[in-house]
């Protein structure tokens, strides 16, 4: 099962021709992942590594190859159009990895997206991975930016704002022989598609997934939504992380969302929040994995 | 990034958003200038910094005090000599305190009232919200956790904008009328427009007044800019005033380096956000003090990582540096070659602990073994942190 993707996910790429898109876009095709279509804008019927026909518009790439997600690679002054002509063609699930795109841009697409019948994931975000079961988790999906070599097909579902730290999450489990159903990064932005406790309440639902890692850091209160909720819905184990104790209020860390803006979101408040709701808190994000195995009783 | 009093008022004029009459000023003489034009109006001298806490603030040179009135030209122009050039130290700025370049000579205006109003994008809503107040003046944390029933908040639609029912709701709450609600009314919608069209993410008028004479003017204000949006913004840019700036940010900024300098003494440098912040945090867990929050990014290339090298051994503070990459797509004998370069360019005076993860990282940590270079290696966060948190000591 899984959550979001499979191995059957037909993924086109906009912005394949970039040099940052191009280089994912083949890394997804040797993981293995159905990737059928690119999109940039007067290269239509061209095509990218011999293989994966190009298209001048998405409409045209959903129409011609049944593709039901989309990976966007293109630069942050061009990426809320390609957000919103992904959702025009009617992509399922769109995923921004692109960094950088000013607030009131995403404000307007989040606005748009409601009541279409696409989810965004991201932006600046690593993207999602739903491992395959060949070697190094070979013949997965994999949409991102994410190594896809240090994940393995099993049943913790990890969901998480930044992507170094996921990775580190996600390698953790796997060198203790605990495989992941799906992974996903939400991105590190304050206004995004899809947020924690969206990803919970799918996680819940999904019967492969029988465990949970929630990377957090400070800034917003999606974590804190999402674990109010889990509290009382969510019957499966969860671990968190929250990163940024040290971070000095008022300064945005890195991520355009990292920012202490009062005392509700800082990382002590947060920790207090999930531990309070039944959540169990990593000390170190050397402990992620770790302390969802104590929590689980593995 | 901040923008200086003078620069935000400059904003205010453009947008037609009201506020008392004022002139920068670089020099005494042109100091004295602003005071003749704004002759027969009480008149203020302002010292232009981005902290806090002026008119409580003292200047090295012993004058007291970077807010006053002034009373003529001639004293316009002493107290400009006075305050130019000169270091303003105040509850914000730390002891190295601020150089004063420019001042401000503005209107002293009489108030009748104090008024809150500010408009802030909202993470929640994901949209614009107008937060407003009968009791400005005064910090509005304090007036949310004492009288939350006097602060009125309006969301607006994201692509609808303001709409005039919720400008006649929002004059209603702050229970204006007649002639200063038309004027509050215009304010607003001007500063809805300024604050959409320049890309904020904050914009706080406290406080917003009225006064006896029938104006309703824009007193302070404080703004915050999306850094996104800036590469559409080159006017707002140029209003940038490095001299303000952290220089070891001002540097890591020039190789599109995210660093944050914090106090502490043990250097960090980190591929990811999430992971420096998570790095910090590991360096403190273990008992040591974090000096900076550096994330070189995904790609991060040799001239990158030289230049980090140099900021992080510029600050004085520092006396160990913890590398904690996680190579997904990286390959970190790359890395490893690239934190070698560094190191030989810039030398290395003290403990250095790498640890590496990913890609080819067996290739990564030979060519660190290899190099002859005084590298501590570490398998895990916890490992590197613990280390060199031990070779500080």
């Amino acid at each position: 099962m899984a959550i979001l993707i499979d191995e059957n996910t037909k993924v086109l790429v906009q912005g394949i021709t970039g040099s940052f898109g191009a280089r994912h876009a083949q890394l997804s095709l040797q993981y293995g992942t159905k990737l059928v279509a690119g999109v940039t804008p007067g290269k239509g019927g061209q095509k990218f590594e011999n293989t994966v026909p190009i298209f001048d518009t998405v409409s045209q790439a959903v129409r011609e190859t049944g593709a039901t997600a989309s990976a966007i690679f293109v630069p942050p002054p061009f990426a809320a159009d390609a957000i919103l002509e992904a959702m025009d063609a009617g992509v399922e699930l769109i995923v921004c990895i692109t960094e950088g795109i000013p607030v009131m841009d995403m404000m307007r697409v989040k606005s748009a997206l409601q009541g279409s019948k696409s989810r965004l994931i991201g932006p600046n975000c690593p993207g999602l991975v739903t491992p395959g079961r060949g070697e190094k988790s070979h013949g997965g999906c994999r949409i991102g930016i994410a190594p896809g070599y240090i994940h393995k097909r099993g049943n913790v579902g990890v969901v998480s704002r930044s992507g170094t730290l996921t990775y580190e999450a996600v390698f953790q489990l796997t060198q203790m022989g605990y495989g992941q159903s799906t992974c996903v990064g939400i991105g590190g932005d304050p206004i995004n598609g899809t947020n924690h406790l969206d990803v919970l309440k799918m996680f819940n639902e999904d019967p492969e997934t029988e465990a949970i890692i929630m990377i957090g850091e400070i800034g917003g209160n999606a974590e804190a939504e999402a674990a109010r909720w889990a509290k009382d819905n969510c019957k499966k184990p969860i671990a968190g992380f929250i990163a940024g104790a040290t971070a000095p209020p008022g300064r945005r860390m890195g991520h355009a969302g990292a920012i202490v803006g009062g005392e509700e979101d800082t990382a002590a408040a947060k920790k207090k929040i999930l531990a309070e709701c039944g959540i169990a808190v990593a000390e170190t994000p050397s402990d992620m994995a770790s302390t969802l195995m104590t929590r689980w009783g593995k | 990034m901040n923008i200086h009093e003078y620069q935000a008022k400059e904003l205010f004029d453009r947008f037609q958003v009201p506020s008392p009459k004022g002139k920068v000023a670089s020099t005494p003489e042109q100091a004295a200038a602003a005071a003749r034009e704004f002759a027969g109006s009480k008149l203020v001298i302002k010292a232009q910094v981005h902290a806090g806490g002026r008119g409580k603030g003292h200047f090295k040179n012993g004058f007291k005090g970077g807010v006053h009135l002034i009373e003529s030209p001639e004293q316009a122009a002493e107290y400009a000599g006075k305050m130019l050039n000169e270091t303003l130290v105040t509850v914000q700025t730390g002891d190295s305190g601020r150089v004063v370049r420019k001042v401000m000579v503005a209107e002293a205006v009489d108030i009748t009232h104090e008024y809150y109003l500010a408009i802030l994008m909202d993470r929640a809503t994901c949209a614009p919200v107008i937060v407003a107040s009968t009791e400005g003046g005064m910090s509005i944390e304090d007036v949310a956790h004492d009288t939350p029933e006097k602060i009125f908040r309006q969301v607006v639609h994201p692509l609808l904008g303001l709409q005039a029912y919720e400008i006649r709701k929002i004059t209603a709450e702050l229970g204006l009328s007649g002639d200063i609600a038309k004027q509050f009314a215009k304010l607003l919608k001007n500063l809805y427009k300024l604050f959409i069209d320049c890309d904020c993410s904050m914009l706080e008028i406290n406080p917003l007044v009225t006064t006896p004479d029938g104006r309703v003017l824009a007193l302070d204000a404080k703004f915050g800019f999306d850094d996104n949006a800036l590469y559409r913004h080159p006017d707002i840019v140029a209003m940038r005033d490095k001299e303000e700036e952290d220089p070891r940010e001002v540097a890591a900024s020039e190789y599109d380096l995210n660093y944050i300098g914090l106090d502490g003494n043990i250097a960090c440098l980190v591929n990811g956000a999430g992971l420096a912040m998570a790095t910090m945090d590991i360096i403190k867990h273990y008992g040591g003090e974090p000096a900076n929050f550096l994330d070189v990014g995904g790609g991060a290339s040799k001239e990158q990582v030289t230049a980090a090298f140099k900021i992080i051994l510029g600050d004085p503070n520092v006396k160990g540096i913890l590398i904690n990459i996680f190579g997904g797509i990286m390959d970190c004998n790359v890395i490893a070659e690239g934190v070698i370069a560094a190191a030989k360019e810039t030398g290395l005076p003290i403990p250095l602990v790498v640890r590496l993860e990913g890609n080819n990282v067996e290739a990564g940590k030979a060519t660190l073994a290899a190099s002859g270079l005084n590298i501590v290696s570490a398998d895990t966060m916890a490992d590197g942190a613990e280390k060199i948190v031990k070779a500080v000591g």
